[in-house]
């Protein structure tokens, strides 16, 4: 069985070699009957087209393309292994993908008004962006936090400010996404503590934290400790919510920021899935079962303009993750080998010149995640490129959704690109480039090991320099940017966010540190410092203990600190 | 400084400080402006993630660079951007240019252009515009050094 592991993904790559389909007879002719003359006849001179995976594309495809055995294989029907089709038998006739679109900024006041327009206007799931300052766990207070407060999303310092967010909503109503890596368990503890006081039992709670470390240090850069003692603190809320809070799903897998930090699509797959197997790894050393935790695994994937690729990517993931884990890892259960994920269409595709044209762009980039399969969907706004999307922007973002999905008759039939030669054929590529960066990955001892020397880093700087050239060069064309470039760009409105939050936030936190009862906070901290310094112990109840005692983000995450240390990453120029 | 050395300063590569001066990892575009530079011959150093301005100072007369290149994406421009022009001023330093870029509404432009703080730049600029406008500020810095 070990012989059989080592050489696993050069045993998948292999099956590509022997089956991979080869243009024969049936184009051969053609381009030399048909093609060739009219090219003459028309003095058209081909040229080389390719995709953002560097992939070469050919003018047409045929059955010629295909592996033997395709259907059977490689393809099956939705709802059935390998799920290349999909993972649900009847996909959207059954259920629409979930409209989730992410916010938050300002106060927490603020986001709570955002939350309930949003809920009004029939979107289906909430989603919470957090601020810079509580993304890398300081305070509104701390002085790295002057200017940055509410900027980029909600500020949390501490549980008052989460009572404050999701205050009037019902939690056992609704499911939450909540944006946060670094300190992921803090957040997910507190989200667990206004349950507890809303009185709301944990087994009906349900949301999803990103928790995705790994892709902070390939691509978000938001960390605050070492990869090791995150990993760690992930390990916890796993074990510990896998018994507690089963509907909480604790890592979203993400591809969207390694995709918006310059990779390919290929890349994003392949570093993506990588990170997957890398939780999986650790579930089972911390004595899980796989088919068990597995399905709280999500995955969050980036749905950017080369509409084709996009889509093969997207259904090559789920082919690759069942494979996987069914033939490496031995699940057997059908459900767990699910690959759920939500998309996001490219914040790198919109441009600041003439906005109005990235309401076009998010809705091809919004058609290719609908018709890869997504279970949720956000769709950008045309102003982001300029600022945090104002509410107007953000409305026809969602009535973009609601389009796709009411109007067009998309979603009325499963997988309708299954069966395409080209986008099988291109299903079938992206899956063999993400086999080969697994070996190469395995190779370098495993993608922790990849991070920490800067290869995955570096890799994605490579990629994104040779694209932002193609542009330069106009070998790439972004409409408006390099192409029917227009002088004289009007402004448009764009949301501004005040000083205001950043003074309230500060004011609020006062408040708090003077009405706690500082003995509790002060027991609960030192109680988690011990906790932390023994690898063996299940950090998270004494993490609920510190939210509730109203310990702050900061005064939490320096125990940690304190602990762990902080971490430089390895030289990228 | 004599003749023969003023030549040699003046062959010598432009040294450009990039830094991401806040709380904020976005650095797909920091990165891509390293190598851009770099194959324009600069000499580029790069502050790593989160510097505190006074860290980007700090190196900037260290390194003794000829300009200093900001990058913020999170909004906070205003704030940490005028930090490090008073924290320049305060330690009486004229021949270090900065420039700034980023995603800065066009009203924010003039507020950091007054403290100093050029070039600005949006997403879609092109590269040669950036590295133009860094050859002509680092230029002026080094009259400057020369005096």
């Amino acid at each position: 069985m070990d012989g059989v592991k080592e050489n696993y993904w050069e045993n998948k790559l292999s099956e590509f070699r022997e089956a991979s389909g080869k243009k024969g007879d049936l184009v051969g002719k053609w381009r030399k009957d048909v093609l060739e003359p009219w090219n003459s006849r028309t003095k058209y001179e081909d040229r080389e087209y390719s995709n953002s995976s560097n992939i070469k594309i050919d003018e047409i495809y045929t059955s010629e393309d295909l592996r033997n055995n395709f259907e059977d294989k490689y393809l099956g029907l939705p709802g059935s292994y390998p799920f290349t089709r999909g993972i649900y038998p009847n996909m959207y006739r059954g259920k629409l993908w979930t409209m989730r679109m992410f916010s938050g900024f300002g106060t927490p006041e603020d986001t709570n008004r955002r939350l309930k327009y949003l809920i009004e206007h029939g979107e289906s799931g909430l989603s919470i962006a957090f601020d810079m300052p509580t993304l890398y766990g300081y305070d509104c207070d701390n002085k790295r936090a002057d200017g940055e407060v509410g900027r980029c999303g909600v500020n949390v310092s501490s549980l008052r400010d989460m009572e404050d967010i999701l205050s009037g909503i019902d939690l056992g109503e609704v499911s939450t996404s909540m944006t946060i890596n670094a300190p992921a368990a803090v957040l997910t503890a507190m989200y667990i503590a206004v349950a507890k006081k809303q009185g709301v039992p944990l087994d009906r709670i349900s949301g999803t934290v990103q928790a995705d470390i790994l892709k902070e240090y390939i691509a978000q850069k938001e960390w605050i400790y070492p990869p090791e003692a995150h990993l760690r603190l992930i390990r916890d809320m796993m074990v510990y919510c896998t018994k507690n809070v089963p509907k909480w799903n604790y890592i979203s897998i993400s591809g969207y920021h390694i995709r918006e930090a310059g990779s390919s699509a290929a890349q994003e797959l392949a570093f993506t899935l990588a990170d997957g197997f890398h939780y999986v790894d650790m579930g089972i050393e911390a004595g899980l079962d796989p088919a068990e935790f597995a399905p709280r695994l999500s995955f969050f994937f980036n749905s950017s303009i080369n509409f084709f690729e996009e889509i093969a990517k997207l259904r090559a993931a789920r082919r690759i993750w069942a494979t996987v884990l069914r033939e490496k890892y031995g699940v057997r259960n059908e459900r767990s080998l699910y690959l759920r994920f939500h998309t996001q269409t490219s914040g790198y595709t919109l441009t600041w010149q003439q906005p109005l044209n990235n309401i076009v762009r998010t809705t091809i980039e919004a058609m290719a995640a609908v018709l890869g399969g997504t279970q949720s969907l956000h769709t950008n706004s045309y102003d982001e490129a300029w600022a945090l999307p104002s509410e107007q922007a953000v409305k026809v973002a969602l009535r973009t959704q609601q389009i796709i999905a009411e109007e067009t008759g998309i979603p009325d039939t499963i997988d309708p690109l299954g069966g395409s030669y080209y986008v099988e054929w291109l299903t079938d590529r992206m899956e063999e480039e993400a086999f080969k960066y697994f070996s190469e990955i395995e190779k370098m001892g495993g993608i922790l090991q990849a991070v920490k020397t800067g290869y995955i880093q570096k890799e994605i700087a490579a990629t994104s320099y040779r694209r932002q050239i193609r542009i330069e060069q106009g070998k790439e064309v972004m409409v408006g940017v390099n192409k029917y470039v227009e002088n004289n760009e009007k402004p448009i409105n764009i949301l501004r966010i005040s000083r205001k939050a950043q003074k309230s936030q500060i004011s609020k936190l006062l408040s708090v540190k003077q009405e706690r009862d500082e003995k509790k906070v002060k027991e609960a901290l030192s109680e988690l410092d011990n906790a932390l310094r023994n690898p063996e112990e299940n950090s998270m109840p004494y993490i609920i203990s510190a939210v509730e005692s109203y310990a702050t983000l900061e005064e939490i995450s320096n125990v940690g600190r304190n602990v762990f240390g902080g971490w430089k990453e390895p030289i990228l120029v | 400084m004599d003749g023969k050395n003023l030549s040699l300063f003046k062959d010598k590569p432009i040294k450009v400080l990039l830094a991401k001066p806040g709380i904020d990892g976005h650095d797909r575009g920091v990165l891509v402006l390293a190598k851009a530079f770099r194959d324009a011959g600069m000499e580029v150093l790069y502050a790593g993630l989160l510097p505190t301005p006074e860290e980007v100072v700090d190196t900037a007369i260290n390194e003794d660079v000829d300009v200093i290149a900001l990058s913020l994406l999170n909004g906070a421009h205003l704030t940490v951007f005028r930090k490090i022009s008073e924290l320049l001023k305060k330690r009486g330093i004229d021949d270090i240019a900065v420039v700034g870029g980023g995603t800065i509404p066009d009203g924010d432009k003039p507020k950091l252009e007054k403290l100093g703080i050029t070039g600005n730049y949006g997403p879609g600029t092109p590269l040669s515009t950036i590295v133009d406008h860094i050859t002509a500020r680092a230029s002026e810095a080094r009259s400057r050094k020369m005096q």
